[in-house]
């Protein structure tokens, strides 16, 4: 691999400066992802900057009933929170659907929301891939294009996803994202963070070089996020990346949608708020019939990928059976 | 003829080196590392083909803790093993992508890692075939890789198909798969005065030996204490000779070469894809008339391997006419070799699914369906059967698995969501010897010394070799010492086609006769005998091979398509069991391996750039430990007096077969949805419009 520098700074103002003055230069927390690609040549830095000391590890109760997250703690402790367990279980069930136990004591919470596609041209160096490099284009679209996005996605574009579950969650649940910059602090609603590819796909986020997430606050649960949960179908019962995926948050009074959420994972180049579903259920009885109408809905700007290694066109049924039956378990029937 | 008394054989003697391997002292290829040990990273071929035109290497060895760096420009001439990939940097024709065409030795691994980055390859680019079609060019191979002709038939069954009131054609696929081990391919070496030395992770130290023996025209010591895993796939391959072509370059030091992940898909060998057209004809009491078998699998162009998929199904069931064919289909890839159930396991997949679509047909139970077509002798060579197990396997399963209390009609049960269902599937695999071993039993100290050069891949070998050296020997476990792993001891054959224990144990039982006939109970310090693997005298006169049947309960979600296989059991007629525990975790993994091939094991080749695309843990799925739940395997009482002293027939492989048509024959029981193709994911369910 190629050689680089390492940095330790001890205040989060000084990792924030080392990066700004070096554009190669990547923050490293707890290395799950990054390390990977520094062994398989994907990313190339100057200087890895360590933000281990400069973020906080502790889960601070905010005065409205919410929740503030520091960047640093861990997605294990994390997903073990009594106030997570109980008052965001889509939330910790993310987490406990994501990685190992083992990864999961290292990867952070400001790591788990930036963490890379797992696209596998993304993923491998020698083969073109936009998303890598803007000159190239994407090798996936006539490739291996079973865990690709569906909705999203721009003409002859990244059709990359991305990997994270508690991404996910935390767009369900209203997250709001801590960022610290050169230009100092702002707050990025969760929904806002990640972006679809447009013409650059090479960018996840909204952030900018040097921007660092410090904290996700999560805001007073709503009656529709304490019944709320986390769906993940997967090639495996663990140990993989979503298919689909769905955190969703119902609550039904009288039979009929009072509030809904729902946001799916594995489809887009972000976490997908399914808005559009969200809107044709709401005052709707909550029935099958209905959650079915409600996700076609908002499968209607799906594009699925057709390509001689496999497609993806499989994600529309999938997406329409998850979100129907964990709505259906979340409206106490059977999942 | 009978087998010989047990006292140590059948009890579940704990495995030797256990403790070894759970304090982390046990010493692998990768462990025998002295100081100095130099860290070999190879340079590999970017294209599937072409010709390398010039290498550029001088950035390379101007990086700090570099040693050296080879090309083909420097290296001898080796050897011809007759093995194409044992040419390691002997030209400048590139078969397949991933192949070395340089390497670089440094001090430390992430500087040759960089090295080996930095340097340059041109190549001439030509044309190149790696996506596997099997409507393509195909040709007749010479030979299986078991030596078997490719094709066989009896009677006339185009018109026996013709004639058959009822008539099952269907043709399945199988994926390319790889064995990914747990331990990656390793080798250590040392070139000291003309003589090698080498850790190898390997099956067999004597075979290592030849081939490097025959390459480097040299001296050759190979160990292999302990092996995480072969599965097939630790032959010698490319980067063993890479390893040793290094050390040449700097004698008395060690070069350590442990091949990363991504390298285990393009230097080691796979599994290559087939799809197999199967024709079943029978009358309506379901009596098979007619069985075809015609299979069209990959190969690679540099390096034939022809996967026979059609072998069982020339023995498994009865049928007066009959074929079995073989073609392949040249690639521009790495050569595929012998991985668990070579043949066997993708064949049962065809072979099994089809009699299970076949008892559908005929409204039968695909249990019965079997026991009616049971053979009284082989079905195409006519000799007897020295014991054959499948019905009683059949049978005792059925009863153990609850089979009867299910109803036959698919789509008929819905729980909690999830549809369930059950399947079987049936297999078979030879028993063999292989010639060649030599044990040496000295008495030395009080206790007995077995040496022979046996491989212990972590099936146990080093542990049952004991049970068996202690009973032939008259002693207790206690009082045997074996040696295995190295070639400083007698030879020993490879740990392969399930005939390692067969092959040493026989060996060593003719050892340990020849030891008692010349010393009695009593023997001095010092008395010692040696024997060869002697000869069965039975072969040629029966046919042996073990034998199962493999039970499945499957269930499916009724909105996502997800499959979970809740049980497995797997029962099997394998002669005498030697050890219990051992068995039961050899056989144990090999149904868990036959579940991942039918749930999640596939290498997609992209053709555009000629490599695996999913060649990781990330992207190349095997089953995890959620996928696993109840996997019990058991056994019939098998007594066989003709296969070997021991009467145990070999169980590396036996476990994975069948069990992949057990699970898709469940799933359509289950769902209604029958899939051809492996392996079976939700999308399968998702789009046949029945969920």
């Amino acid at each position: 691999m190629k050689p680089f520098t390492y940095a330790r700074p001890s205040e989060a103002s000084e990792a924030v400066a080392a990066l700004a003055a070096d554009p190669d230069a990547r923050f490293l927390a707890g290395g799950t992802n990054l390390l990977d690609h520094l062994k398989l040549g994907v990313v190339e830095p100057s200087q890895l900057v360590d933000v281990n000391r400069v973020t906080s590890t502790a889960i601070e109760d905010l005065p409205d009933g919410g929740l503030r997250i520091g960047a640093g703690v861990p997605n294990s402790d994390l997903a073990a929170d009594p106030r997570v367990r109980e008052r965001y279980p889509a939330v910790a069930a993310a987490i406990l659907a994501g990685a190992s136990g083992q990864l999961r004591n290292m990867a952070s919470t400001g790591g788990n929301l930036l963490q890379r596609t797992r696209c596998v041209y993304f993923a491998d160096p020698t083969t073109p891939c936009t998303k890598r490099d803007l000159s190239q284009g994407c090798s996936a679209r006539e490739g291996w294009a079973r865990y690709h996005a569906i909705l999203g996605t721009a003409a002859d574009g990244c059709i990359a996803t991305h990997p994270s579950d508690l991404a996910v969650a935390l767009v369900a649940v209203d997250a709001q994202v801590q960022v610290l910059g050169p230009d100092g602090a702002r707050t990025i609603p969760i929904g806002e963070l990640h972006r679809l590819p447009g013409d650059d796909p090479t960018r996840d986020t909204v952030l900018a070089h040097g921007d660092l997430i410090t904290a996700v606050d999560l805001p007073a649960p709503t009656p529709a996020v304490r019944n709320s949960t986390y769906r993940k179908v997967r090639d495996r019962a663990s140990y993989a990346f979503a298919l689909v995926s769905a955190a969703v948050a119902l609550e039904v009074r009288d039979g009929t949608v009072a509030d809904v959420r729902i946001a799916l994972g594995g489809v887009a180049h972000k976490p997908w708020r399914a808005t559009v579903a969200e809107a044709a259920l709401r005052g709707r009885p909550a029935t099958d019939d209905e959650f079915r109408a409600a996700i076609a809905a908002e499968l209607d700007a799906a594009e699925p990928v057709r390509s001689p290694l496999g497609g993806n066109t499989f994600k529309l049924p999938l997406v329409t059976g998850t979100v129907v039956s964990t709505l259906r378990g979340l409206a106490g029937g059977t999942a | 003829m009978t087998t010989m008394d047990a006292r140590s054989m059948g009890t579940s003697v704990r495995r030797i080196e256990g403790p070894d391997k759970v304090t982390g002292t046990a010493t692998y290829a990768g462990d025998s590392v002295a100081d100095g040990t130099l860290v070999l990273h190879p340079v590999q071929a970017g294209v599937a083909r072409g010709e390398i035109t010039a290498i550029d290497t001088a950035a390379a060895q101007a990086l700090p803790g570099v040693v050296a760096v080879l090309t083909h420009r420097d290296a001898p001439t080796l050897g011809d093993t007759g093995d194409p990939e044992h040419r390691v940097l002997q030209g400048t024709t590139i078969h397949h992508r991933g192949q070395y065409v340089a390497a670089v030795l440094a001090e430390h691994a992430e500087v040759a890692a960089e090295a080996a980055r930095l340097v340059v390859v041109t190549v001439d680019e030509n044309p190149s075939t790696t996506g596997f079609d099997p409507d393509a060019q195909a040709y007749t191979p010479s030979a299986l890789a078991n030596g078997q002709p490719p094709d066989s038939g009896v009677g006339d069954p185009d018109a026996a198909l013709a004639a058959a009131p009822v008539v099952v054609r269907a043709s399945y696929a199988t994926p390319m798969e790889h064995h990914n081990p747990m331990e990656p391919h390793t080798t250590t070496a040392t070139w000291v005065d003309g003589r090698i030395e080498v850790f190898e992770a390997t099956q067999g130290v004597e075979s290592s030996r030849q081939t490097l023996a025959t390459l480097f025209d040299a001296e050759v010591v190979v160990h292999a204490s302990h092996v995480g895993g072969g599965f097939g796939s630790k032959g010698l391959h490319a980067g063993t000779v890479l390893a040793v072509l290094a050390a040449r370059t700097v004698p008395g030091r060690p070069v350590r070469f442990a091949l990363g992940r991504r390298q285990m898909f393009e230097t080691v060998g796979y599994r290559p894809a087939t799809v197999q057209h199967m024709a079943l004809g029978a009358s309506r009491d379901g009596r098979l008339e007619v069985v075809t078998h015609d299979v069209v699998g990959a190969t690679a162009r540099y390096k034939e391997f022809v996967e026979p998929a059609g072998g069982s199904t020339r023995s498994m069931y009865a049928a007066p006419h009959r074929r079995t064919s073989h073609r392949a289909v040249p690639l521009d890839l790495d050569g595929p070799t012998y991985m668990r159930g070579p043949g066997e396991a993708p064949g049962s997949f065809g072979l099994e699914c089809a009699m299970d679509e076949l008892a559908v047909a005929l409204d039968l139970d695909p249990i019965d369906l079997r026991v009616r077509n049971e053979p009284e002798v082989h079905p195409e060579n006519g000799l007897p059967f020295s014991s054959r197990g499948l019905v009683e396997c059949l049978h005792a399963g059925a009863e153990r698995f609850g089979w009867s209390s299910w109803d036959r009609t698919p789509r008929r049960r819905l729980v909690d969501g999830w549809w369930h269902g059950v399947g079987v599937g049936c297999g078979t695999f030879p028993t063999l010897r292989f010639p060649g071993s030599a044990a040496e039993i000295t008495f030395t100290g009080g206790r007995y010394v077995v040496a022979i050069g046996a491989a212990d891949i972590g099936q146990g070998a080093r542990t049952v070799l004991t049970q068996i050296a202690a009973d032939a020997l008259g002693v207790d476990v206690g009082s045997i010492t074996v040696e295995i792993g190295s070639t400083q001891v007698p030879v020993g054959s490879i740990a392969g086609g399930s005939a390692g224990t067969a092959s040493w144990g026989s060996t060593v039982v003719e050892a340990a006769d020849r030891f008692r006939d010349k010393y009695g109970e009593n023997p001095d310090d010092g008395d010692h005998a040696d024997a060869a693997t002697p000869d069965n005298p039975w072969a040629g006169e029966y046919a042996m091979a073990a034998y199962c049947a493999q039970f499945a309960e499957v269930a499916v979600h009724a909105d996502t398509g997800e499959i979970r296989v809740p049980r497995l059991l797997g029962m099997f007629g394998v002669g005498r069991i030697l050890n219990p525990t051992l068995g039961r975790s050899q056989l144990q993994g090999g149904m868990v391996w036959g579940l991942s091939m039918a749930l999640h094991e596939e290498s997609v080749v992209d053709p555009r750039f000629g490599e695996v695309i999913n060649h990781d843990f990330a992207g190349y799925h095997v089953a995890s430990n959620a996928d696993v739940r109840v996997v019990e395997a058991e056994w019939i009482d098998e007594d066989d007096p003709y296969i070997n002293p021991m009467g145990a027939k070999g169980i590396g492989e036996i476990g994975i077969v069948g069990v992949s048509a057990a699970i898709a024959n469940a799933a359509y029981h289950a769902t209604g949805v029958r899939v051809r193709s492996l392996p079976i994911t939700c999308d399968d369910f998702l789009t046949s419009g029945l969920l």
